[in-house]
């Protein structure tokens, strides 16, 4: 079973005449990094809010086809059931952050869930080592700094122990070295947790190192999903207007004058080892 | 081309808030006439609070601040905002009427134009700008990126003589950006004066000529985009990092290629590894005869 499967899945809302999702048909597995991309309005956020039964629930609007997280149907499964297998962070944490100080931010969906006070501790020391957020337990959220709100954003649906962790644009509001340590952060969660990581980021130059696979969005449809290596390398990531790493814009310049026969590099580091075999 | 007297003058400028942060210390700027000027540093800086003095929404503590050599102390937000156009970061706090055309009419309100001559001016926007094919629908039902432009256009239709941009190309994708641009140099050409507070390094080296760095509520340099932040001291110190190129650079220096340090743009990079490529072809073939 996959986690995540849309099977001919459209869906337009109900204010908008063009359909933002167009026949999607995508599979989502265990343990990956994924990195979902696509120019503004090529529907990733619509993509996303399918995630956890936002859309067709909570959204109004037109659907066809279905959505199923871990076999169950997104349209008839509950919200609250769906979050707690599919955790979902937005761009802007402010809006998601509602208690007094932090420590009661990370306990509040365990409350709800009903989960043992011993287990809700427990679950809690683990999440903030990971997340580095103990010295900010006493803090209001609005204290925070937008960094430091987005890891409590993160660690808060870390403690519901989700099997995937969705993340529209979690960098966008952040300076680029703390939104490094995010990026950093999610890709060490991914390890440890062994949980599936979807992304949607402008910054491809922070998170293309890290995934291991990409979808690319255009128009409402999947233009494709596979292998990180593969997508960089093919026609259709070449083709999209979207902010290409500036690793990927140099070597493929020099591919195209045949000056470079490999793969594309993914980071910095993968291109500076194919010049130290080069010497 | 900018002119040799300055247009806006930031004189000891300080400013806290009212829970006694100190946002803005010692602040000593001057902009000239037809400059591009970017503002870059970690959050939390005194970026957004001092783009915020240039048209009043925010009052210094101290210091006095002068556009076009008039202090501009005793002048509303209102009028100052007819000189001063600025976007902010959330172009979600920016509109708020019930649809786009609407949008750009209530800003054109200020501008005190007839009936006739704000419907032109409004589908002239519109059109400029790609939007008249949602002129009905509700701002709140655009994307992130449209409703940015929305912003910007409901700025761009009183037609400022500064134009301040917070994070512009924020969760912008590439056709956007470059859209964005093509506007600023058409402003640039009209003799604009335009700042761009912004986070995108790889933008800012190849767009923004000179670069105001700061950190902790004061300016810490200020200079030429290219010379700040591939400084790694200053880049380091301000939470940025170095553009991929100079990190890049860096690690060909440290494998023993020795890749000069005025290369920071992709096409000189480019230049350099295909030389680079070459000559070692050149010397593997001359070694197999």
């Amino acid at each position: 079973m996959h986690l995540i499967e849309f099977h001919n899945f459209h869906f337009r809302y109900k204010k908008n005449k063009e359909y933002q999702l167009n026949d999607i048909n995508l599979k989502i597995d265990d343990n990956k990094f994924i990195l979902l991309c696509g120019q503004t309005g090529s529907g990733k956020t619509t993509l996303i809010r399918c995630m956890n039964g936002l859309i067709p629930q909570f959204y109004p609007g037109f659907y066809r086809g279905y959505v199923n997280v871990l076999g169950k149907d997104t349209a008839e499964t509950p919200i609250a059931d769906l979050s707690t297998e599919i955790g979902i962070v937005f761009q802007n944490p402010e809006n998601q952050l509602i208690s007094m100080n932090v420590e009661h931010e990370i306990a509040f969906g365990m409350e709800n869930l009903g989960v043992p006070r011993e287990e809700m501790e427990k679950r809690i020391k683990e999440v903030i080592k990971l997340t580095e957020i103990e010295h900010l337990l006493d803090k209001a959220p609005f204290e925070l700094s937008g960094g430091e709100q987005q890891r409590v954003a993160i660690a808060s649906i870390l403690v519901l122990e989700p099997r995937v962790l969705v993340l529209d644009e979690p960098t966008a509001l952040l300076d680029p070295s703390m939104a490094d340590k995010i990026i950093k952060l999610l890709k060490r969660i991914q390890m440890e947790k062994r949980v599936t990581i979807i992304i949607s980021e402008h910054r491809m130059d922070l998170v293309i190192p890290y995934v291991n696979e990409i979808i690319l969005l255009e128009n409402a449809q999947i233009l494709e999903h596979g292998k990180r290596d593969e997508v960089l390398n093919g026609e259709n990531f070449q083709r999209l207007n979207i902010n290409k790493p500036v690793i990927y814009s140099v070597f493929s310049k020099l591919k195209h004058e045949k000056l470079y026969k490999e793969q594309v590099p993914a980071s910095i580091d993968e291109a500076i080892r194919y010049f130290q075999n080069y010497n | 081309m900018p002119q040799d007297y300055p247009l806006i003058v930031v004189n000891d400028v300080d400013y806290s808030y009212l829970n006694g942060t100190v946002a803005l210390k010692k602040i000593n700027l001057k902009i000239f006439k037809g400059e591009l000027v970017g503002i870059m540093g970690k959050n939390g800086a005194g970026k957004t609070t001092l783009i915020r003095t240039f048209n009043g929404l925010i009052r210094p503590t101290n210091g006095n601040i002068y556009i076009n050599a008039e202090n501009i102390k005793s002048k509303t937000t209102g009028t100052l905002s007819q000189k001063v156009g600025i976007i902010f970061q959330n172009p979600q706090h920016q509109v708020f009427s019930n649809t786009v055309e609407e949008e750009i009419k209530y800003s054109l309100k200020s501008l005190n134009l007839s009936k006739s001559e704000t419907q032109f001016k409004t589908d002239e926007i519109l059109k400029k700008f790609n939007l008249d094919k949602y002129r009905e629908r509700s701002p709140l039902n655009l994307s992130g990126g449209e409703t940015k432009k929305l912003a910007v256009a409901s700025i761009f239709c009183r037609d400022p003589e500064i134009l301040i941009f917070d994070e512009p190309t924020l969760g912008q994708d590439a056709k956007e950006i470059s859209f964005f641009i093509e506007l600023i140099n058409s402003e640039m050409k009209k003799g604009k004066t335009i700042i761009i507070v912004t986070h995108n390094i790889e933008f800012a080296m190849e767009y923004i000529p000179r670069t105001v760095l700061m950190a902790d509520g004061k300016i810490v340099a200020d200079g030429p985009t290219k010379k700040i932040i591939t400084h790694e001291f200053l880049v380091t110190k301000s939470a940025l990092v170095l553009p991929q190129i100079s990190q890049f650079n860096l690690a060909l220096n440290k494998i023993g290629i020795a890749c000069p340090d005025t290369i920071y743009s992709k096409n000189t990079m480019i230049e350099f590894l295909a030389d680079y490529i070459r000559n070692k072809s050149k010397v593997v073939s001359g070694e197999n005869n």
